[in-house]
């Protein structure tokens, strides 16, 4: 098949609160157009379900055109949609899947409804081209923390990890409001903590040496909390630079090493690091120093691949198509818990 | 006189409702009853209705979905499924208040000949209701209400009225309890028989704003952009200082 050949995926996702619509020819990006409400969330400290979901309807069709031209296409250009079916918030996931199937059933075009988690595999296909089989995801983001052996992102995806509490970057969220710093939390910890030691406090690593590829993140925050509040009781003042970077070591430090655990445990040389923790610069560093170590060849998309986007869930799409799989039939629910066994529904 | 084929739906209820209007009759009409499978059923109810009317896609000339009030997530997929259909045929989307359409519905049945409410289930214990003077003229409303605050003694239409029949007065209750898409068609179809394709397409423009409050809502003409009217804000409470975790 010529690049010319190859279908055009138009993705949709609103998993979360990013509006994203993605374009791709093949495994070729050809826009990744993103609306988001997270202005209207930051006050309210988190993702406020039914405003996203507002949110959500008014931004498609913009964000769908905005794609478009970006693209330098129509939409009867586009020989295939494909949608994120779960996970994410309920609410959230229908306007896409309702969006998705208008588009499929006006256009006369498949449908594929994917998974969120897989589709964050696929779109590093879009920067660095086909995944080895197999290959390890960890996935960190708001909403997921998790660690995935991935024989093939079109078929089959296994779980070997995820977090038992909260997800990595909601730790980061929390322990920014400890700090006083503003939401989302993961880029201003990240910023601060340039200025700070790693091991200037040494908070306790949750799981670290329990034997499973899971996580926990809860301890850890709480142990931030509880390390701040000793300080403004005893009228000392807070190192908020020391803070958080030795909460961002803590988590950085578990995410890798768990990480090469399952690398070394199914005897795979090829790590992807995916959601929009994987942004973290911290975590880029310890991760590739690792990796080099133990003779792993790291894959981390750009940062706006990572963070939830429309092409993640065209490239997905793509590989559908190209793997001629069944598309999806118009009565598809939208699932807020699909497990990451169900790549497609 | 212009072909007109309108395709219209409606999901702002337990009803997830379809139908066909060709500009003289309804003809094809699909409804299916289940508040929780919005998503899931619409998108086959419209191929089916299209099917039994042998009617393409591309030949229809214009989308109405109803607009509500009504439980949010429902709302969005018909409001959705209206603007994205209507993007690929190049056809205007519209919409209509839900309310309308169940008093225009109202009006066929011939079993009420004065002034009525219309009441729909918006939860927590409330619902959503306008004043209609005739099938085709709403005087009060959409508002969302406690069912004992409702204006007295006129004859309630729709599903708040069979839920709430016991504080309203049974004997109240009249015509039908869900919207239909083929009402809401004839009342669309009604409309932009009067109008020029100009005047319908500045109708189907979306404005600046969102319909959050009654003073917005009561705005509203019977055909206008395929907007959600949300009469409730978002339940979001802005934070006070993180919660201290040692005593
Ligand atoms: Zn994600």
């Amino acid at each position: 098949m010529s690049v010319t050949d190859e279908p055009i995926v138009l993705g949709i996702e609103t998993s979360c609160d990013e509006t994203g619509v993605g374009i791709v020819r093949g495994h070729t990006l050809l826009a990744n157009t993103i609306a988001s409400s997270m202005e209207e969330h930051a006050r309210f400290g988190g993702v406020v379900p039914e405003v996203a979901s507002r949110a959500h309807l008014e931004a498609m069709a913009p964000t769908v055109e905005g794609a478009l031209a970006a693209a330098g296409l129509r939409l009867s250009d586009v020989d295939a949609i494909a949608v994120t079916a779960g996970p994410g918030l309920a609410g959230a996931l229908l306007v896409g899947v309702a969006a998705a199937k208008a588009y499929a059933l006006g256009l006369g075009v498949p449908l594929y409804g994917v998974n969120h988690l897989a589709a964050h595999v696929a779109v590093d296909q879009l920067e660095h081209g086909p995944l080895p089989k197999p290959s390890i995801a960890l996935l960190v983001s708001g909403g997921h923390s998790s660690l995935l052996l991935v024989p093939d992102v079109a078929q089959d995806v296994v779980s070997l990890g995820s977090t038992v509490d909260d997800a990595a970057g909601e730790a980061f969220d929390k322990v920014a409001r400890v700090l006083g710093l503003p939401f989302p939390g993961g880029p201003y910890i990240d910023r601060a903590a340039r200025e700070g030691s790693g091991t200037a406090v040494a908070f306790p690593r949750g799981k670290y040496d329990d034997g499973t590829l899971d996580f926990s993140f809860s301890g850890l925050k709480t142990a931030v909390a509880r390390w701040v509040e000793a300080r403004e009781a005893a009228g000392e003042p807070v190192p908020l630079a020391d803070v958080a970077a030795s909460f961002q070591e803590a988590v950085v430090d578990v995410l890798t090493r768990k990480a090469l655990q399952a690398c070394a445990r199914y005897d795979v040389k090829d790590l992807l690091i995916g959601g929009g923790v994987a942004a973290n610069s911290r975590l880029r560093v310890l991760a590739q120093e690792r990796c080099e170590a133990a003779g792993v060849r790291l894959r981390v998309p750009r940062p706006g691949l990572c963070t939830d986007n429309g092409a993640m869930v065209a490239a997905l799409g793509a590989n559908l198509v190209a793997a001629g799989v069944t598309p999806s039939s118009l009565d598809i629910p939208a699932d807020s818990s699909l497990p990451i066994t169900t790549v497609h529904v | 006189m212009a072909v007109v084929l309108v395709l219209a739906f409606d999901t702002a209820t337990p009803a997830v409702t379809a139908a066909l209007h060709d500009g003289d009759r309804v003809v094809a009409e699909s409804t299916t009853v289940d508040a929780r499978r919005h998503g899931e059923l619409l998108a086959p109810a419209i191929e089916q209705v299209l099917r039994e009317s042998r009617v393409r896609l591309r030949d229809v000339t214009a989308i109405v979905a109803g607009t509500g009030p009504g439980p949010y997530t429902g709302l969005r997929v018909g409001l959705m499924t209206a603007t994205a259909l209507a993007s690929t045929i190049g056809a205007p989307a519209f919409g209509v208040c839900t309310l309308d359409a169940i008093a225009y519905a109202t009006g066929r049945t011939g079993e009420i000949t004065g002034p009525f409410l219309v009441a729909t289930d918006a939860r927590r214990k409330e619902v959503f209701w306008a004043r209609y003077g005739d099938a085709v003229t709403r005087l009060d409303g959409p508002c969302v209400d406690r069912p004992h605050d409702l204006p007295p003694d006129l004859p309630v239409v729709g599903a708040g009225a069979r839920l709430y029949a016991e504080t309203i007065g049974a004997d109240r209750v009249v015509g039908p309890e869900h919207p239909s898409a083929g009402a809401l068609a004839a009342l669309a179809a009604e409309r932009l028989a009067g109008l020029t394709p100009e005047e319908a397409a500045g109708l189907a423009a979306v404005p600046e704003g969102r319909i959050d409050s009654v003073e917005k809502a009561r705005e509203l003409s019977v055909l206008g952009a395929p907007r959600p009217i949300y009469l409730r804000r978002p339940d979001a409470q802005v934070p006070g200082a993180p919660k201290r975790v040692t005593a």
